[in-house]
């Protein structure tokens, strides 16, 4: 949900409160906006087991333990109702569900959310206050909340707490989510998802169904009904089920976690087809490669974090063989006998389709042109008719996504993580990104500058971890988990928990972060844990690495693929 | 030039050098950067500062040149060395109170910031105040700068010697001791660390 949409609500904002969300990195042009609040007075609360960069101006920071994130919100919310700083008129007039959810945060007193979470009660109480009395508070998370294996729950703690405050559809305030990629919320609207359709519907809606096979063409039957999601598909393959895969831009082998089991199952597979734009880790074990195109090499539309529809015009050519993505798609759908139901000629005709298929959905794009879309710098969805401006900001007339239009509580209940410490595994492992590095860093290793300013991955831990293990800075660690292991060197720091260690997850091979992860996932959004993993750590001696991938550096000798 | 002004504000920077990239990949300087980068001390901190040069009104390292290499123009801007002038002494890198000149091998010749010259006196901004994502390093008109927090500042005292110049410095209105370790915010119940905050 992206009731906030950022970035030009941040700086209205009283109160941001930012968990699980290294801005300064991920989201770097966020940042601005963010200074920009602090300038208007603003007070800036970061929850994170480090301190990320934009902690350096942060009015409270809230360090807790990885995978806790619940118990600090549920501590949170106890304050809020605690202190009667809810808001009873919009709980009354616009909730359903808000006696359960204020039954069960009865139990989570700050202190023993500081017991969980490892932060001081009385800075979750005062993180609770300064939302609970402000007018206009802004609540922020990325992959940090997300990637756990109660990240639903996770998610619905924070929208709790936006509910009651009446922080929602009105400006400056709301629960947001920092999408990732480029096209990382258009991704959610398109309907590429295992179990969606065009506009934010869902495969397993009748209406749905029968709306978007009128639109295709096709029998409402002949659409599958909802599919595996990223992870399932890899455990399907491992098992046996899955035996063919087609794949776009899609480098598990470093992104997904567990990488020993992903290597074993991509083995396995009687066809496997890539499309991308380099050989990533993944193509190698590929029967067929498709050059695919950068976004540099394609014209089209699509949807930025903040919920705005927007251009991305080409300014190359694909080079040598090279194709663009929808001509790939196109003509393999033309090779299967589909292609009457392809009559695309390019991206625009693509658009008219969708205008259509997402029309009456939640993200309703019926309003949405090329012509309007460049006229007016991008639209925010819905924009349900060619003459409608497009919608800033989500619910500002208060009717939600829902059956009877009222924004539901659910209750978040408490869960361990499927990966728990104990005292073979007494240290959190986390895993993330660096600034200079992009996903599974098939562009991103490729760029010298880039590799120069984070060649490899470092193991960062805190000086008194790193006392205990007689650990120095730039010394071989081997960070253990019941996975695998792995040995890369320490950066010590004063910037992260004594109990956890963090690693990027960029590289692949013997510096692969994921080999230490588990496939552990939400049972509802089926995203994996990557953010919480039971680990411990030794100094080691180097490595061998004589047949480790090394870096492309820009005074060495690129391998050619990374 | 042109109603705006260049202030620097390390407060803002989040670390992410991409005026450091953006600055190698100037025509006139290709894979050379002459921006000014640290992580302050980044056992003890996230945090880290970029720099331009200041533009000193009477820039040292113009003074203490041999050669009389280093030039500013009337428009406050000051150049890189002039290569048939420069003899590669280091005396403005030791001389320049901001650390600013930068010797360039194998060329033997001093380069620095000059505002991206090319560009600001054709009424564009610099490269790093074009890409620099939380506006540490910004160039805009003084109204804008107003609406922030600090405090522009354009006079320096290094010792005896007082310096003022072009680009301005963001300050804060007012100073406190800022704690670096993560421990002094966390909280344990039965452990030697206490809860430390207010």
């Amino acid at each position: 949900m992206t009731a906030a949409r950022f970035p030009s609500e941040i700086p209205k904002a009283e109160v941001l409160f930012v968990i699980g969300a290294n801005i300064g990195e991920c989201a770097p042009i966020t940042t601005d906006y963010i200074w920009r609040c602090r300038d208007n007075g603003g007070r800036l609360i970061v929850a994170d087991p480090r301190m990320t960069p934009i902690t350096r101006n942060a009015d409270l920071y809230l360090p807790l333990r990885p995978g806790t994130d619940l118990a600090l919100l549920l501590g949170m919310l106890h304050v809020i109702l605690r202190d009667g700083l809810e808001d009873r008129e919009f709980i009354h007039r616009y909730t359903t569900g808000f006696e359960d959810v204020a039954a069960d945060a009865k139990q989570w007193d700050p202190r023993r959310s500081a017991e969980i979470a490892g932060v001081p009660p009385e800075a979750i109480e005062k993180a609770a206050r300064w939302i609970g009395k402000s007018k206009r508070a802004i609540l922020m998370h990325a992959r940090g909340l997300e990637h756990q294996s109660k990240g639903v729950e996770n998610c619905s703690a924070v929208v709790n707490i936006a509910l009651a405050t009446g922080n929602i559809g009105r400006e400056g305030s709301g629960p947001t989510m920092i999408t990732g990629q480029g096209n990382g919320q258009g991704g959610r609207e398109h309907g590429q998802k295992c179990d969606q359709l065009p506009g934010q519907r869902s495969l397993a809606d009748p209406a749905a169904r029968q709306y978007v096979a009128g639109v295709w063409g096709i029998r409402p039957e002949e659409l599958p009904q909802p599919g595996y999601s990223a992870q399932e598909i890899m455990n399907a393959i491992h098992s046996g089920e899955i035996k063919g895969l087609l794949s776009m831009c899609f480098n598990p082998l470093v992104s997904l976690p567990d990488a020993n089991f992903t290597r074993e199952a991509l083995s396995k597979l009687e066809f496997f087809g890539v499309i991308d734009f380099f050989m990533s880790e993944t193509a190698h074990h590929a029967d067929v490669v498709l050059a695919g195109s950068l976004h540099e090499e394609e014209d089209g539309l699509g949807c930025s974090a903040e919920g705005r529809v927007i251009h991305w015009q080409k300014s190359i050519d694909p080079p040598g063989q090279a194709r663009r993505d929808c001509d790939i798609i196109i003509d393999i759908a033309h090779r299967l006998g589909r292609g009457r139901y392809f009559p695309f000629k390019n991206p625009a005709d693509i658009l008219e389709e969708l205008r259509v298929a997402s029309r009456g959905g939640v993200a309703d794009y019926y309003g949405i042109t090329y012509e309007r879309v460049d006229q007016q710098k991008g639209i925010f969805w819905p924009c349900p008719d060619l003459d409608h401006p497009g919608t800033p900001i989500l619910f500002m007339d208060k009717r939600f996504y829902t059956h009877d239009g009222k924004a539901h509580f659910n209750k978040a209940e408490w869960r361990p993580s499927g990966d728990p410490v104990n005292e073979e595994y007494p240290l959190y492992l986390t895993t993330g990104r660096v600034v200079s590095q992009y996903l599974s860093g098939t562009q991103t290793r490729r760029i010298g500058a880039l590799v120069d300013q984070y060649p490899e991955p470092r193991a960062e831990i805190h000086p008194r971890l790193a006392q205990q293990h007689s650990i120095n800075d730039g010394d071989w660690v081997t960070v253990m988990t019941r996975r695998d292991d792995l040995t890369i060197r320490a950066m010590v720091v004063r910037t992260i928990r004594p109990d956890t260690v963090f690693i990027p997850y960029h590289w692949a091979g013997t510096r692969s972060a994921n080999r230490l992860t588990h496939r552990t996932l939400d049972p509802r959004s089926k995203i994996p844990e990557f953010k919480v993993s039971a680990c411990r750590i030794k100094l080691a001696a180097k490595p061998d690495t004589s047949d480790d991938d090394r870096p492309a550096h820009r005074n060495g000798t690129s391998q050619g693929c990374t | 030039m042109f109603g705006y002004e260049f202030y620097i504000d390390p407060s803002r920077c989040i670390g992410c050098r991409s005026c450091l990239q953006a600055c190698e990949e100037c025509e006139t300087h290709r894979g050379k950067s002459m921006i000014n980068f640290d992580f302050i001390e980044r056992r003890e901190s996230i945090t880290s500062a970029a720099y331009v040069c200041w533009h000193c009104d009477e820039p040292t390292c113009a003074q203490v040149c041999p050669a009389d290499a280093i030039k500013k123009g009337d428009d406050g801007i000051v150049h890189s060395s002039l290569k048939p002038r420069c003899i590669a002494c280091g005396n403005c890198v030791t001389a320049c109170p901001f650390g600013i000149p930068k010797m360039m091998e194998p060329e033997q010749q001093m380069m620095k910031c000059d505002m991206c010259y090319d560009r600001t006196s054709a009424g564009k901004r610099p490269m790093c105040a074009t890409v620099c994502p939380s506006q540490a390093l910004a160039y805009v008109q003084p109204e804008e700068i107003a609406r922030r927090k600090e405090r522009p500042t354009n006079i320096f005292y290094f010792g005896e010697q007082k310096i003022t110049t072009k680009v301005f410095m963001m300050a804060p209105a007012e100073r406190d001791a800022i704690t670096l370790d993560v421990v002094d915010y966390m909280w344990e119940e039965k452990h030697e660390l206490a809860a430390t905050i207010e």
